[in-house]
C-alpha cells in the first residue's frame, strides 16, 4: 500500500474544476472546424477566377455590375429578416454575397442600375427569404432572378456589350454583340452549318455575354478549387457537362446544320458556370451523391433540348430551375439503403 | 493479406492521443471510499448480498446476478458497507444509497469505506490448466468474476461468449482499434500485458471453439501491432485497421474484417462472429488464471486541461474528482468546459465530480470551453455531408428534420432504430444541428412505443 501512496502527487495544491460550473450536453463534444459561413467563404474565394476573367474581358463596368449586385443583395438579406424579426446573424453568412455575385454573372457587364436592384429584389426577397431563407428555398434565387428579368425585360436582357478586346478594334462588327449560342442559334435558323474556328477565344472567354458565360478556364480554376476543397461533388458538373456533350454531338455529328458541336456547347453560355456553381448550390440540389448525378444528368438532357430545338439559344438556367423542382423527388428515389439493409447478403 | 475493407462513411476527428500515450499504466493509490452503482452493464441490475455495516474484503462478491443478463459486482478494496450517500448536488443525506450515474440520473449503490489494509479475500481458484478444463468451468468463472465488455456497452461476457442453441460462431474478433479520440487506455495495455492479453484472447477462443480470431488494430498504432505481433500464438492474426472513426464499432469492424454484413436488426452472432474488447481479454485472463474478479480497469485520464494526463488501473467506483486529483488535478480550472467519462466523439458530459468509474470507464476525457461546440438549429443547408459520413448510410438530414417535427412514426421508418449515435454527422455537420441527439431522443419514443404495444399484446394474451 505506501507502495502505491507514491503516486499521490507532492503537488502543494491540486486544483479540481468547479462542478457547478461544467457544461453538459450530449455527445458529440467535438465539431468538424466546417461552418456554413466558411463553407459559403470558400464558394465565394472559389468565384474570385470569374470576377478576374469578367473583369479582363469586360473591363471596369464588370466590377460595377458586381459591385451593385453584392451590395443590394446584402442590404435586401438585412431588411427582410428585420422586417420578418428574424435574428440579423444568417446574413453573415456569405450565402447572400454569393447569390449577389452569381447574379451579376448573370448580367451583362453594362446592366442598367435598376436591373441589378430588382434582380437582387427577386433572388434574395422573393426566392430565399419568402420560402423562409437559407435552406428552405426550393429554387437557387440567382437562376430565379435570371429568369425573372428575362422575361420582364427581355430586350436588355438580350443585349451585350463588346468586350474589351472588340472595342480596340475600331469598326465593331454586329457579331461581337451577339453571344456565340445567338450566332449559333442564327445560322441554325437560316440553315446553315455554323462553322466556329476560335476554340481559344471560347476557353478563355473572349466573348460576349454576360459576365460569368464566358471563361471556362476561370470557371474551371474555381470549381475545380470547389471540388478539392470537397464543398462541391464532381459527380454534378461531370455528369451535367457530358451529358450535353453526349447529346449535342451525336446530334451534330447525324445532323450538322441544327447544332454546332459538343464543344462549342461546352464552352459557350452558361453550362460551365451552372455547372460548377449553381446546379451545385447545396439548398437546391439532392442530398445524395447519387441524387446529385441524376439531377445533373436530367439538367443536362433540358439544356441540350432547348439549346437544339428551343426558342431561347441558352437553355441552362431554365434546365436548372426545372431539375430544382424535382428535387424532393429525386431525394425521394435516391434515399439510401442502410447498411446491412440487403438481403441475403451476409457472406 | 490483402488490405481490409472500407465500411461507408466515418470521419477523422482530432485524435488528441498524444496527451496520454506515452504514460505507462499507473496503479492508483488507495481512496478512502468508493461508490460502487449495481447498474453497471446492460441488463438488470444486480442485487446487493451485503448487509450496512458488514466488513469486505477485496474482491469479495458484494452483489449479484440477478438474471442472465446481469452480472456480479465485487468489493474493490476492504472495508466497511456504509449506507448512506450524500447527494452529490443537494448534499442532503438519502435513506437510499444513490449516486449519479455516468448517464446522468440517479442509479442505486453500494458505498465502501476502506479500512486502509487492502485485505484480499478472493473465493476463486486460480485455474492454471485451462487447457484441459470444461469450457463450461470457464464460462462459470468469467461469469463469477463479473466480467463485462469493457469497450463501452457493458454486456455480460459469459453471456456472449455463450451463444444460443444452434450457433455456431467460426471468428473471434478482438477490438483493438481504439477509435474514440483521447483514449488510449487499450494501447497501453497492449503495449504492456501483450502476453496475458493473448493467452485470455485464447482462452475465449477455447471457450468458443472459433476457428479464426482477428485482433484488429488502428495504424495509428504501429507500436502496439509490433508488440502484439510478437507475441502472437496458433490461430490469432492482427490485421492493421484504416484510421477511420468509428472503425471499433462492431458492425463496422467485423465487415472490415471478414467482409460479413451484419443485418440490419441482428446481432453479429448472424454472420458467426463474436467481438471482444482488449480490455475484456484481459480481465478473462486474470479472472482463469489468478482467480480474480473485476473490480479494477484501466482507465485514461486525459485531456488538455490535466495536470498529468495518463493511464492508471483504477478500481471501479472511483470518483472523478479522485481520479483526477491523481492525475494533479487541472491547470486552470476557470478554463474547464467539459467532464466526460468516455472520449469526445461518445462520452458522456458529466455535472458532478462524485460520479464514479464503472466497468465500461474506459476514459475521463476534460476539454477546454474552447475546444467544445454548442450544438445549435440552424436550418439545414442540405449539404449532404451527414449523410456521406454515415456509417449505417442513414439520412441524418431528412431524419433530423422528422425528429424536429416529432414524428417518431417516421424516424422508425428511416431506420433511426439502427443509428450507432456515434456522432459522425453531428461532427460534420456545418449547421451545426445536433443530429445524434435528435436520434437518441428519437429512439427513446421509440423503444417507449415499442414497450407500450408489447404490453398491449401481453394484454390480450
Ligand atoms: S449518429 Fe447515427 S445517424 Fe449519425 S452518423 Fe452515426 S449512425 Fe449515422
Ligand atoms: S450535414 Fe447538416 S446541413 Fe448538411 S445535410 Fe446534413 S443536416 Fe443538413
Amino acid at each position: 500500500m505506501s507502495k502505491e501512496d507514491k503516486n499521490i502527487p507532492d503537488h502543494k495544491e491540486i486544483l479540481l474544476p468547479d462542478a457547478s460550473k461544467l457544461i453538459v450536453s450530449s455527445s458529440p463534444h467535438l465539431h468538424d472546424s466546417g461552418q456554413v459561413a466558411k463553407i459559403m467563404r470558400e464558394v465565394a474565394l472559389a468565384m474570385l477566377p470569374l470576377v478576374v476573367a469578367a473583369i479582363w474581358v469586360f473591363g471596369l463596368p464588370a466590377v460595377r455590375v458586381l459591385l451593385l449586385c453584392t451590395a443590394f443583395c446584402l442590404s435586401f438579406e438585412l431588411i427582410s429578416l428585420k422586417l420578418l424579426g428574424k435574428s440579423l446573424k444568417p446574413a453573415t453568412d456569405f450565402s447572400a454575397v454569393i447569390t449577389g455575385m452569381l447574379l451579376a454573372m448573370n448580367l451583362d457587364a453594362n446592366a442598367p442600375w435598376w436591373i441589378c436592384l430588382i434582380g437582387s429584389f427577386i433572388a434574395i426577397v422573393v426566392a430565399k427569404q419568402l420560402f423562409g431563407g437559407l435552406g428552405y428555398n426550393p429554387f437557387n434565387p440567382a437562376l430565379v432572378a435570371r429568369v425573372g428579368l428575362l422575361i420582364g425585360f427581355p430586350d436588355i436582357m438580350t443585349v451585350w456589350s463588346p468586350t474589351t478586346a472588340a472595342q480596340k478594334v475600331s469598326t465593331i462588327d454586329a457579331q461581337s454583340l451577339a453571344t456565340p449560342l445567338e450566332i449559333a442559334s442564327q445560322s441554325t435558323a437560316a440553315g446553315k452549318e455554323l462553322l466556329w474556328d476560335n476554340y481559344f477565344d471560347l476557353f478563355t472567354g473572349n466573348i460576349s455575354g454576360c459576365l460569368g458565360e464566358t471563361s471556362a478556364l476561370a470557371i474551371l480554376v474555381g470549381g475545380g478549387y470547389l471540388i478539392l476543397r470537397r464543398i462541391i461533388w464532381w459527380q454534378i458538373p461531370f455528369f451535367y457537362i457530358l451529358t450535353v456533350a453526349i447529346i449535342t454531338g451525336l446530334v451534330n455529328n447525324f445532323v450538322p446544320m441544327a447544332t454546332p458541336d459538343a464543344l462549342f456547347h461546352i464552352l459557350t453560355g452558361g453550362l460551365m458556370i451552372g455547372a460548377f456553381f449553381m446546379a451545385t448550390d447545396m439548398q437546391t440540389t439532392p442530398v445524395t451523391r447519387k441524387g446529385g448525378a441524376i439531377f445533373a444528368i436530367g439538367c443536362g438532357v433540358i439544356t441540350s433540348v432547348i439549346r437544339i430545338w428551343g426558342a431561347y439559344p441558352e437553355g441552362v438556367s431554365f434546365a436548372i430551375l426545372f431539375m430544382n423542382a424535382f428535387t424532393p423527388l429525386i431525394d425521394k428515389m435516391t434515399r439510401v439503403k442502410p447498411f446491412g439493409f440487403w438481403q441475403g447478403e451476409s457472406k | 493479406m490483402a488490405d481490409h475493407l472500407l465500411f461507408p462513411g466515418g470521419v477523422h476527428p482530432k485524435d488528441g492521443k498524444s496527451i496520454s500515450f506515452s504514460m505507462p499504466i499507473q496503479s492508483a493509490p488507495l481512496l478512502e471510499e468508493y461508490t460502487i452503482p449495481l447498474s453497471q452493464h446492460i441488463g438488470t441490475p444486480a442485487q446487493p448480498i451485503v448487509k450496512r455495516g458488514q466488513r469486505v474484503l477485496k474482491g469479495q462478491k458484494i452483489a449479484e446476478a440477478t438474471d442472465n443478463i446481469s452480472a456480479h459486482i465485487h468489493a474493490p478494496t476492504s472495508g466497511e458497507i456504509t449506507s448512506v450517500s450524500k447527494h452529490p448536488i443537494t448534499g442532503e443525506m438519502l435513506a437510499m444509497t444513490n449516486c449519479i450515474g455516468p448517464a446522468g440520473h440517479m442509479v442505486s449503490s453500494l458505498v465502501i469505506t476502506s479500512d486502509g489494509e487492502d485485505k484480499e479475500g478472493f473465493t476463486l481458484m486460480p485455474i492454471e490448466e485451462w487447457q484441459s478444463i470444461d469450457k463450461k468451468i470457464l464460462l462459470e468463472r468469467i461469469k463469477e468474476a463479473g466480467i463485462v465488455g469493457m469497450g463501452g456497452a457493458a454486456f455480460p461476457t459469459h453471456v456472449k461468449l455463450n451463444p444460443p442453441q444452434g450457433k455456431r460462431p467460426d471468428t473471434l474478433i478482438i477490438n483493438g482499434a481504439e477509435c474514440e479520440p483521447f483514449l488510449t487506455a487499450d494501447h497501453r495495455l497492449m503495449l504492456e500485458e501483450p502476453e496475458k492479453i493473448i493467452e485470455g484472447i485464447l482462452m475465449m477462443k477455447y471457450i468458443l471453439g472459433a476457428k479464426t480470431v482477428y485482433i484488429g488494430i488502428e495504424r495509428n498504432k504501429p507500436d502496439a501491432i509490433k508488440t502484439m505481433k510478437k507475441h502472437l500464438r496458433e490461430g490469432i492474426e492482427v490485421r492493421e485497421l484504416r484510421v477511420l472513426y468509428p472503425q471499433g464499432s462492431e458492425k463496422q469492424l467485423i465487415y472490415a474484417l471478414t467482409k460479413r454484413k451484419v443485418r440490419m436488426g441482428t446481432l453479429p452472432m448472424e454472420v458467426n462472429c463474436i467481438v471482444q474488447n482488449i480490455g475484456t481479454a484481459f480481465a478473462v485472463f486474470e479472472a482463469i488464471v489468478m482467480g480474480k474478479p473485476l473490480f479494477e480497469r484501466i482507465t485514461t485520464i486525459t485531456g488538455e486541461p490535466v495536470v498529468r494526463p495518463g493511464n492508471w488501473r483504477l478500481r471501479i467506483g472511483t470518483s472523478i474528482g479522485d481520479a483526477l486529483k491523481m492525475a494533479g488535478g487541472v491547470k486552470d480550472p476557470e478554463k474547464v468546459g467539459k467532464i466526460l467519462i468516455g472520449g469526445p466523439m461518445m462520452g458522456l458530459a458529466q455535472f458532478s465530480l462524485d460520479t464514479p468509474i464503472m466497468k465500461s470507464g474506459s476514459g475521463v476525457t476534460l476539454l477546454n470551453k474552447d475546444e467544445i461546440v454548442q450544438y445549435t438549429s440552424v436550418p439545414c443547408i442540405r449539404c449532404g455531408r451527414c449523410v456521406d459520413v454515415c456509417p449505417m448510410n442513414l439520412m441524418p438530414s431528412t431524419m433530423s428534420i422528422q425528429a424536429m417535427k416529432e414524428r417518431f412514426d417516421l424516424l422508425e421508418e428511416w431506420h433511426v432504430m439502427d443509428c450507432l449515435e456515434c456522432g459522425c454527422c453531428s461532427y460534420v455537420c456545418p449547421s451545426q444541428r445536433p443530429l445524434v441527439q435528435l436520434f437518441r431522443l428519437g429512439k427513446s419514443h421509440v423503444l417507449k412505443k415499442r414497450q407500450r404495444e408489447l404490453e398491449k399484446l401481453k394484454a390480450k394474451g
